[in-house]
């Protein structure tokens, strides 16, 4: 495999975007991050996006997203209808390749005009289940209560999920739920919204963008101080029918962890940090399980989502890139010489990707 | 090869009828359908893909956000990677581009990629004509949008009037010799062609593609895979990808230099210093009939303002021209827009394998697939070869 690093990122979630573009929101984002690492566009060798016309309510919305890019002289570029880390992986593989060394990554993702627990509706069967338009908030809910029910977690387990995200999110400007003296007895004390789920067990919903820099190689080197190598990276689909898995396991991830470590030479209990793309605090605890991050027997303590994870901020499309991008930022900072993200798509965690990065 | 990476090789193609409407089977039947004939031609079972790469035009089109969620398990994805492409009307080819990627770039052997798309289901009128809040739409539809640009280049080459009606009638022509084109009209006569309604002038409605349900399937592998294959495999020789900004001043929008620098790309790393007589068939993204003469000229194929007289002279029919356009009978014929790109890549593959039956170009040893999508921003384009490169 080549070498392919995490040289720069730039970030932006709030609660609403209600006055802004696409492209009003990604130019300072792309710009910020090409400027880190001094680079112009016609340095970048090859660009992808992720966004969803859906939530633009616009078919072929990326095309004009494109003008935050600056794409004149014409640029290689791609696109995909998922969330930025599978654009990540694309521009990863494409670096694979040995044509380019570098790449522009961004995504971005703004649910704030409409209903984003109806619109998530209509990703379920086209045939049998979304015209019964169940909302994501009770499908959720579904995944946590069979959770329960098999006794693998509690209430209070869940909740201590909550303030794990809530006090870790103190001082991320990029999240929207932060409290430093939070406590379990608190987050029980909120009323429950679609049983057994509380509001702060479930993601809180932002908009918002990312934009990553990819270099390769030495390309990394001299860009970056210390870049933060992409040491595995896999993804995995499990079945779509919510009724077909069990929902309180995700084997995709497990999957998708187990190919990521292969390349990487290290498992992801091995890392210092794991940033999680969870919609709820459930989930938060299949994934923790099924990536065998803390507890099974490495005596390895992995901080899970210190930047408060997908909990304290969750951009439709780019909460997946912000995990690689935090995660990368914790490496590169000194913070943690491994680290995982993970990113995630579709109803119940049924589709995984897992990153595992590391520091030289 | 000009390209690094490891060779890849179209190891089978898989197409459904395209047709109005495939009322018969659902989206997830589509998908199927193609994705099994794809893995029967390449002599492969599901156990044998890797990985999947779809592709698809936009998610309003049959109303389902994120297909390949759903679509997972009629592709036999389940424990597998699958990857969403969406580059407007050039899906198809990047998509395809996409899964050869994963190959060039060692990561999987074998990909499976597709593109579909099922316009029944939903109404494209309206999934392209949602209000929005900070433009105004002018509700002109693609036509609309194209056909001053077509007049552009009319006047500047000085091309006759009725240039894309003869383009029209040869793709509907060749459509006949394709058991898969939706349009099969054996009685039109060339004057019917003229005399079609106006749409948006000066496309009439005979120069403009249908709307139909498709799906378009390949099997994509290694070098490894290719030279195990016991019957014909298509090599890659070339792949690029090409994007420019919509709008902005100075735009040639007739020949858009992503155009021009994709075809640049794709040529030099196929080894081709002279497109016209390197190529033995092109399929070529042409929806307005008009882009024949326009593209020819773009990637290459004949000077500047000299297409038209390819057309004019029959250099591009299946009998007797010496660069055959779009023998499958093209988007003109067929066009379910996800899979309207990956269709010509997949001809390209089928003629050079010597397995375009009725339209098969005698002796075709290196084809040229091309897609484009935006407002002829996005460009996707391969070259293979019957020769490993």
């Amino acid at each position: 495999m080549r070498e392919v690093a995490v040289v720069s990122s730039a970030i932006h979630q709030v609660e609403a975007l209600t006055f802004t573009t696409d492209v009003q929101l990604m130019v300072p984002l792309i710009n910020e991050a090409r400027d880190a690492v001094g680079l112009t566009q016609a340095d970048i060798g090859f660009t992808c996006s992720g966004s969803s016309d859906f939530l633009a309510g616009q078919g072929f919305s990326f095309v004009q997203t494109l003008d935050a890019v600056g794409a004149f002289p014409p640029i290689a570029e791609s696109h995909v209808e998922m969330d930025g880390a599978f654009a990540l992986y694309e521009a990863w593989v494409k670096l694979q390749i040995g044509e380019v060394d570098t790449a522009l990554v961004y995504s971005y993702g703004k649910s704030s005009p409409g209903s984003r627990r109806d619109v998530l509706a209509v990703q379920l069967d086209p045939y049998t289940v979304a015209p019964l338009w169940p909302d994501a908030h009770s499908v959720a809910a579904l995944q946590a209560r069979l959770l329960l029910e098999s006794s693998a977690v509690t209430v209070e387990e869940l909740a201590a999920i909550a303030v794990r995200s809530q006090r870790n999110a103190v001082g991320n400007p990029n999240a929207l739920r932060a409290s430093a003296d939070v406590t379990v007895d608190d987050v029980l004390a909120g009323a429950v919204v679609a049983d057994p789920l509380r509001a702060t067990d479930l993601s809180a919903e932002a908009d918002g963008g990312c934009a990553v820099v990819l270099a390769a190689g030495d390309r990394a080197r001299s860009l970056c101080e210390r870049p933060a190598w992409i040491r595995g990276i896999d993804h995995r689909i499990d079945a779509h029918g919510l009724g077909v898995r069990d929902l309180t396991l995700a084997p995709s991830a497990a999957l998708a962890a187990g190919k990521a470590a292969e390349r990487a030479g290290f498992a992801a209990d091995a890392v210092d940090v794991a940033e999680l793309h969870a919609a709820s605090t459930a989930q938060a605890h299949v994934l923790a399980v099924a990536m065998g991050l803390g507890g099974t027997g490495s005596g390895n303590e992995v901080r899970i989502d210190p930047s408060g994870g997908s909990l304290a901020a969750d951009t439709l499309m780019a909460a997946g890139l912000v995990r690689i991008a935090e995660a990368a930022r914790c490496v590169s900072r000194g913070d943690a010489d491994r680290a995982l993200a993970h990113a995630s798509s579709g109803p119940c965690l049924q589709q995984n990707l897992v990153c595992l990065l590391g520091g030289e | 090869m000009g390209t690094l990476g490891e060779r890849t090789a179209v190891l089978g193609v898989g197409q459904t009828k395209y047709q109005s409407t495939r009322g018969d089977v659902s989206i997830a039947g589509l998908v199927r359908e193609a994705a099994l004939r794809a893995l029967e031609d390449a002599a492969c079972t599901w156990a044998d893909v890797d990985a999947v790469v779809i592709g698809k035009a936009p998610d309003f089109f049959e109303g389902l956000m994120m297909p390949e969620l759903f679509l997972a398990d009629a592709l036999g994805c389940v424990g597998k990677p699958i990857l969403r492409v969406h580059t407007a009307g050039s899906v198809g080819g990047s998509t395809a581009l996409v899964a050869a990627s994963l190959i060039q770039g060692r990561i999987h052997r074998r990909v499976l990629t597709i593109g579909f798309e099922k316009q029944s289901e939903s109404n494209a009128t309206w999934a392209l004509s949602l209000p929005q809040p900070f433009s105004v739409s002018i509700n002109a539809g693609a036509g609309g949008y194209f056909s001053p640009i077509i007049r552009r280049y009319m006047a500047r080459s000085g091309a006759p009037e009725l240039i894309g009606c003869m383009v029209a009638f040869k793709d509907r022509q060749h459509a006949l010799r394709n058991p898969y084109a939706h349009l099969q009209q054996p009685d039109l006569t060339f004057d019917q062609v003229v005399e079609a309604p106006m749409l948006w002038d000066p496309i009439r409605f005979s120069e403009t593609c249908p709307s139909s349900d498709g799906a378009c399937a390949m099997v994509l592998g290694d070098e490894e895979a290719g030279d195990a294959a016991e019957g014909p495999v298509a090599w890659v020789h070339g792949t690029a990808m090409r994007s420019e900004a919509n709008n902005f001043p100075g735009r040639d929008e007739v020949s858009p230099q992503a155009s021009r620098d994709c075809a640049a790309e794709v040529f030099a790393k196929a080894g081709i210093t002279d497109p016209r007589s390197e190529i033995d068939v092109a399929e070529m993204y042409v929806p307005f009939s008009w882009y024949e003469p326009m593209w020819l000229e773009s990637l290459g194929f004949a000077e500047r303002d000299h297409g038209w007289r390819m057309v004019e002279d029959g250099s591009t029919n299946l009998d007797g021209g010496d660069l055959p356009v779009n023998c499958s009978g093209g988007v003109l014929s067929s066009n379910p827009i996800g899979a309207s790109g990956m269709i010509r890549f997949a001809e390209a593959a089928l003629q050079v394998r010597g397995m375009a039956g009725g339209h098969q170009v005698e002796g075709a040893r290196r084809a040229f697939g091309h897609a484009y999508g935006g407002g002829a921003q996005y460009f996707a384009m391969w070259v293979v070869g019957a020769d490993k490169p």
